[in-house]
C-alpha cells in the first residue's frame, strides 16, 4: 500500500472516530440520535480528504501518519469544544477550514524545495520579534487576562506569537546550521546575532507576561543549540542561566511570585490577600481557583471517565464551574470525560507524533531540515507538557493551548504550519533520489 | 546530529510520559482526597446526578430522602429531609451549595454508591452501561425517632447534646444536639439557620455538640476515677476517708458542692462507695492525690480518652477528650508535676469532654467493663433489595443476641473491633473485690441508657470547687458552618459552659 493510501485509510478511521465521538456528545446533550449529530463529523471528513488530495499532490512521499494524527487530535477538540459549547465549536471549525487552507498552500508553496527558507533566516528572526511587539503596539494589542498577547483588526483576534514561534524556529535552523561548528567551539561573537533576536523574543514575551511562550521559546532554543552543536555544556549553562533568572524574577516580580505560590499552595486553610478582589479570601476561592478546579475535574475522570457528553462543567444553575475551559483547560474537560484510560490514549498520540517527527528529523539528509523537524517537534512537546504539566501541578501554570485540540484560531493555523513543515521535511527525505 | 536528536527525541517522550504518570496520580491516587475537599463543586453536582441512597432510622423512618428536578435537561436529585431538625445534627446535610455534613458526608461514598464493594461497582457499572441513573445504597441506622424526640425535647431551650446507646452493643440509639437547624434550609436559606433564643453564644447550631462540644465533665467523671481506685487495687469500696467538707490541696481548700437546701456538705467518715454515691468531692480529691494524675490519665485512655470517638460521624464532626491547654488537647509529658490530680479526680482541672465520651464511659461500666465503640449505622443495605424495615423489636433481639455470642467469642482475645478494653466496673463497689465479671453479666437486666445533659451550671452549685476553666477550643468547621453559626461575622472559638 502506498504511503498516501496508507494515510487516506487511516483518515477514514479517524473519520469513524469522529462520528462516534459527536454522536455520543450529541446524545448526551440531547438524548436523540440525529442526522444533526453527524453533520460536523461529515464536514470534518470532507475537510481532511481534501487535505488528503493536496498532501497526495505536493508532497507524495511524506509521512503517512502525521496528517491523520493531527485530523484525530483536532477531532477529539473540537468534539470537546462542540460538548462545551456548541457555538464555540461552529467557529472553530471555520478555524480549521482557514487553517486546512494555510497548510495546503504552503504545501504547494514550498514543495519544490522548502530549503530557500534558510536564505531569508534573518528576516524570519527579525518577524519573530515583530509579530511579538504587535501586541504591544497601541490600538490593536488587546489584554486578555493579564497577558498582552492578541492583537484584533474589527471582530477578528489573532496570537501572533503562535506564528513568531514558527518564524524564530526557521531563523534558529538556519542560523545553527550555519554557525554550528564555529558555536560548538565556544566562539562568543558566533552567539552574537542569535542572543540578540533570541534575547529579544524573551524580552518581548517577559514583557507582555507571556510566561508560558517564554518558557516554551527558551526550551525550543537549548534544545536547537544542543542539536546543532552537541555540547550538552551550553544546554546546563543556559539552564542554570534560566534557573537564576527565574529564582530574580520569582522574587522580583509581583505576579511571577504569585504564580509560583499558588502552584506549590493551591489550597489554604486561612484566608489570604486576593489581588483579584482587593478583599481577603481562602486561595481556592481566588488565585488558584482555576488551577484547583481543573484538577477537581481531572480527579472527578477516573479510571473509565464519565463519557463524552457526561462530565461535569456547570453548576445545577448552569454557571460554569471552570473558567476557559475550552481554551486553556480542555485537557481537564478531557481527563474527566475520557478517564484515565482516553487521556492516556490522548497523550500516546502526542507521543507517536513526536516520534514521527524526531523520525523525520532522523530521515532528513541536511543540517537545516534536521534542525527545523527537530524544533517544530521539540516544541510541539515541550508545547504540551507546559499546557498539561501546568494543570496537573507538575510546574506552575501558564497559558498556551494544547496543540491541535485548544479552542483558537491562531493556535490551529500555526499548529497546521508546523504539520506542513514536517510533511516537507518527510517527503523530501522519502522521496527517491531521482525523483 | 543524529545522536543530539535520539536524545532530544528521549527527553521529549520522557516528557510527555511523565504527563501520563501525573494524570495517573490525579486520576487514581489523588482522587479521593480531591473529592473530599469542601470546595470540590465538580464533585457535588456531579454526585447529583447519582439518586443518593435514602437514609432511614431503626424503625424504617426515612430521614433522608430525594427529590427528582430536571434542571437545564439534566435530571439532578437533591436532598429532602423529612424529619427536619430531629436529626440534623448526626445525618447533616447533602447540598451543592454548602457541601455536605454529618453521615451524608461521611458515608458519602457507599450513599453514592462509589465504595469499593464489588456489588456496589458491579450495580453502578451495569447502570452506566445501561445508560440509567446511578442509584446509591441505602443506610439503615440505629438511631429510634421516639428516643431521639424525647432526647430533643429534654433539651429544648437549652445548649447541650444527650446520647443514648446500648451498652452491650455500642449502637446509639439517640445522639441530640440542641440548639439545632433544619437542614432543608441550608441549600437555599441559609441565612435563616439561627437559633437566636439559645442561652449560649454563638449558638452554633450546626455543631453537634454531643461529638464536636467540648465540655467540663464535673462529677461524672468521677465514675472514672473509682475503676482506677479500684482497678489499681489501692482502694476497695470500703475504703474510709476523712471528709471535713473539703480537700486541701497545695495548702487551699477545695470544698464538696453544696447542699441544696444549706451550707457546704461534711460527710464525717464515708467509704468510697460513699463517696461515690453522694459524690463527695474531698473524697475523690483525696482518692487522686492518692493515684496520682498519670494513673487516672491512662484509665481515661482505656474508656476512650485522647482518641476521636469511634462514631461514624465525620473526622471534623468530632474531638478526643482530655485535658486542653490553650484550645489544644495535652497529654502531660510528667502528670506528677503537670496536672493537679485531686481537680482531675472529681471532673475538674483542664478536663474537657464530649457527651459522647461520657456515655462511653457509662456504657463500658453498664456492660460489666467491656466497652463497646459506638456505632450510629447497625447495618448497611444495598440497593436493590426488600427495603421493609424489620420489626424493631425483633431486629434488635437478634442484634443483641449477635453481639453477645461475639463478645462470649471475643473474650481475652482483644481482636474484635468492638470489644476493645476491659475496666473493673465501678457498680461492684459494696460488692467486695471480684470486680471483673463476665460478659453475661447484664444479659438479664434491661440496658443501660445513659442520658447526658449538658447546660449551665445551677447558681450556688459548685462554688467552691476548684477553679472552672475557661474552656475555649478552636472548631475545626467549614467557612460556612461557621458563617451559619452565628448569621454574620463568626467568631471561631465558642465559650463552653460549666457544668456539674
Amino acid at each position: 500500500m502506498s504511503l498516501r493510501n496508507r494515510e487516506l485509510l487511516n483518515l477514514i478511521v479517524v473519520g469513524a472516530l469522529t462520528t462516534i465521538g459527536f454522536a455520543s456528545v450529541y446524545i448526551a446533550r440531547q438524548s436523540v440520535v440525529s442526522t444533526a449529530s453527524l453533520s460536523y463529523a461529515a464536514f470534518f471528513l470532507a475537510l481532511y480528504v481534501v487535505a488528503h488530495l493536496v498532501a497526495r499532490y505536493a508532497v507524495p512521499y511524506a509521512d503517512p501518519y502525521l496528517l491523520p494524527m493531527a485530523a484525530l487530535l483536532t477531532a477529539i477538540g473540537l468534539t470537546e469544544i462542540y460538548r462545551i459549547h456548541p457555538g464555540d465549536a461552529f467557529r472553530q471549525g471555520i478555524w480549521i477550514i482557514i487553517a486546512v487552507a494555510v497548510f495546503a498552500g504552503t504545501l504547494v508553496a514550498l514543495r519544490r524545495d522548502y530549503r530557500r527558507l534558510e536564505s531569508y533566516k534573518y528576516i524570519f528572526g527579525l518577524t519573530a520579534i515583530g509579530l511579538l511587539v504587535l501586541p504591544a503596539l497601541p490600538g490593536i494589542g488587546t489584554t486578555v487576562n493579564g497577558a498582552r498577547l492578541w492583537i484584533h483588526f474589527g471582530s477578528l483576534q489573532f496570537q501572533p506569537g503562535e506564528i513568531a514561534k514558527l518564524c524564530l524556529i526557521v531563523f534558529l535552523a538556519g542560523y545553527l546550521r550555519e554557525k554550528r561548528e564555529v558555536l560548538a567551539q565556544g566562539r562568543l561573537k558566533d552567539f552574537g546575532p542569535l542572543l540578540v533576536i533570541w534575547g529579544g523574543a524573551m524580552l518581548v514575551l517577559v514583557e507582555t507576561n507571556d510566561l508560558g511562550s517564554a518558557l516554551l521559546y527558551f526550551g525550543i532554543f537549548l534544545a536547537m543549540v544542543y542539536v546543532a552543536t552537541g555540547r550538552l555544556l551550553f544546554t546546563a549553562i543556559g539552564l542554570t542561566l534560566f534557573l537564576a533568572g527565574s529564582y530574580f524574577v520569582y522574587t522580583q516580580v509581583t505576579h511571577v511570585h504569585e504564580r509560583v505560590t499558588i502552584w506549590l499552595h493551591p489550597w489554604t486553610d486561612q484566608k489570604v490577600y486576593c489581588a483579584l478582589t482587593g478583599h481577603t479570601a481562602l486561595r481556592q476561592d481566588c488565585g488558584s481557583y482555576q488551577l484547583v478546579k481543573s484538577l477537581y475535574s481531572v480527579g472527578n475522570g477516573g479510571f473509565g471517565g464519565t463519557g463524552f457528553g457526561k462530565g461535569t462543567f456547570e453548576t445545577a444553575q448552569g454557571h460554569p464551574l471552570i473558567p476557559d475551559l475550552n481554551t486553556d483547560f480542555i485537557y481537564s474537560a478531557l481527563a474527566q470525560e475520557l478517564g484515565l484510560i482516553g487521556i492516556s490514549a490522548l497523550l500516546l498520540l502526542f507521543m507517536v507524533f513526536a516520534l514521527r517527527g524526531m523520525r523525520i528529523a532522523l530521515l532528513a539528509d541536511d543540517g537545516f531540515s534536521k534542525l527545523a523537524a527537530a524544533g517544530l517537534t521539540f516544541g510541539f512537546a515541550l508545547q504540551t507538557f507546559i499546557i498539561v504539566g501546568g494543570i496537573l501541578r507538575v510546574l506552575p501554570l501558564t497559558g498556551i493551548t494544547l496543540p491541535f485540540v485548544s479552542y483558537g484560531g491562531s493556535s490551529v493555523v500555526a499548529n497546521f504550519v508546523l504539520l506542513a513543515g514536517l510533511l516537507l521535511i518527510s517527503n523530501r527525505a522519502n522521496a527517491p533520489r531521482d525523483a | 546530529m543524529n545522536r543530539q536528536i535520539t536524545k532530544l527525541a528521549v527527553a521529549s517522550l520522557i516528557l510527555l510520559a511523565a504527563l501520563i504518570v501525573a494524570t495517573t496520580y490525579s486520576q487514581r491516587w489523588a482522587s479521593a482526597s480531591l473529592a473530599e475537599k469542601q470546595d470540590n463543586a465538580i464533585q457535588r453536582v456531579a454526585q447529583f446526578r447519582i439518586k443518593r441512597g435514602l437514609i432511614r432510622a431503626a424503625d424504617g423512618t426515612v430521614l433522608a430522602t430525594n427529590v427528582r428536578r430536571k434542571v437545564g435537561g439534566q435530571t439532578l436529585y437533591f436532598r429532602r429531609y423529612p424529619t427536619g431538625r430531629l436529626f440534623a445534627n448526626l445525618v447533616g446535610y447533602s447540598t451543592q451549595a454548602r457541601s455536605r455534613a454529618g453521615l451524608e458526608q461521611s458515608e458519602n461514598a457507599y450513599l453514592t454508591a462509589s465504595n469499593a464493594n464489588l456489588g456496589t461497582i458491579f450495580n453502578k457499572t451495569l447502570d452506566k452501561l445501561k445508560g440509567v441513573t446511578i442509584t446509591g445504597n441505602d443506610l439503615i441506622l440505629s438511631a429510634r425517632p421516639r428516643i431521639q424526640r424525647l432526647a430533643m425535647q429534654q433539651l429544648a431551650g437549652k445548649c447541650g447534646a444527650a446520647v443514648v446507646m446500648n451498652p452491650r452493643t455500642g449502637k446509639v440509639y439517640a445522639l441530640a444536639s440542641q440548639p439545632t437547624y433544619d437542614p432543608n434550609l441550608v441549600e437555599n436559606h441559609f441565612n435563616q439557620i439561627k437559633a437566636p433564643g439559645a442561652p449560649c453564644r454563638p449558638a452554633a447550631p450546626l455543631l453537634n455538640r454531643a461529638t464536636d462540644g467540648l465540655f467540663t465533665p464535673g462529677s461524672t467523671f468521677k465514675v472514672v476515677t473509682a475503676t482506677a481506685a479500684l482497678d489499681s487495687h489501692k482502694f476497695t469500696p470500703e475504703s474510709t476517708f476523712y471528709d471535713p467538707g473539703y480537700c486541701v490541696e497545695y495548702g487551699k481548700h477545695v470544698s464538696n458542692a453544696a447542699s441544696p437546701d444549706g451550707p457546704v456538705e461534711s460527710f464525717g467518715h464515708p467509704t468510697l462507695a460513699m463517696g461515690l454515691q453522694h459524690s463527695i468531692n474531698s473524697v475523690f480529691c483525696n482518692v487522686g492525690k492518692a493515684l496520682g494524675a498519670g494513673t487516672i490519665l491512662e484509665y481515661m485512655k482505656r474508656f476512650g480518652f485522647y482518641k476521636d470517638p469511634p462514631l461514624e460521624t465525620p473526622a471534623n464532626e468530632k474531638v478526643p477528650s482530655g485535658l486542653y491547654h490553650s484550645g489544644r488537647l495535652f497529654f502531660p509529658r510528667n502528670p506528677a508535676t503537670q496536672v493537679d490530680p485531686g481537680r482531675l479526680a472529681f471532673g475538674q482541672e483542664t478536663l474537657a469532654v464530649t457527651p459522647l465520651q461520657m456515655a462511653m464511659v457509662a456504657s463500658t461500666v453498664a456492660n460489666g467493663g467491656v466497652a463497646m465503640d459506638p456505632g450510629a449505622r447497625p447495618r448497611r443495605r444495598p440497593r436493590r433489595q426488600d427495603h421493609r424495615p424489620r420489626p424493631p423489636e425483633r431486629a434488635e433481639a437478634r442484634d443483641v443476641q449477635a453481639d453477645g455470642q461475639r463478645d462470649h467469642l471475643d473474650d481475652g482475645r482483644g481482636g474484635q473491633r468492638r470489644h476493645r478494653r476491659r475496666c473493673r466496673d465501678p457498680r461492684d463497689l459494696g460488692r467486695g473485690q471480684d470486680g471483673y465479671r463476665g460478659n453475661g453479666h447484664l444479659r438479664d437486666q434491661h440496658d443501660l441508657v445513659h442520658l447526658l445533659r449538658a447546660g449551665r451550671e445551677p447558681e450556688g452549685r459548685g462554688r467552691g470547687h476548684a477553679r472552672e476553666p475557661d474552656r475555649v477550643r478552636r472548631h475545626h468547621r467549614s467557612a460556612d458552618r461557621q458563617a451559619a453559626d452565628a448569621g454574620g461575622p463568626q467568631p471561631e472559638v465558642e465559650q463552653i459552659e460549666p457544668w456539674r
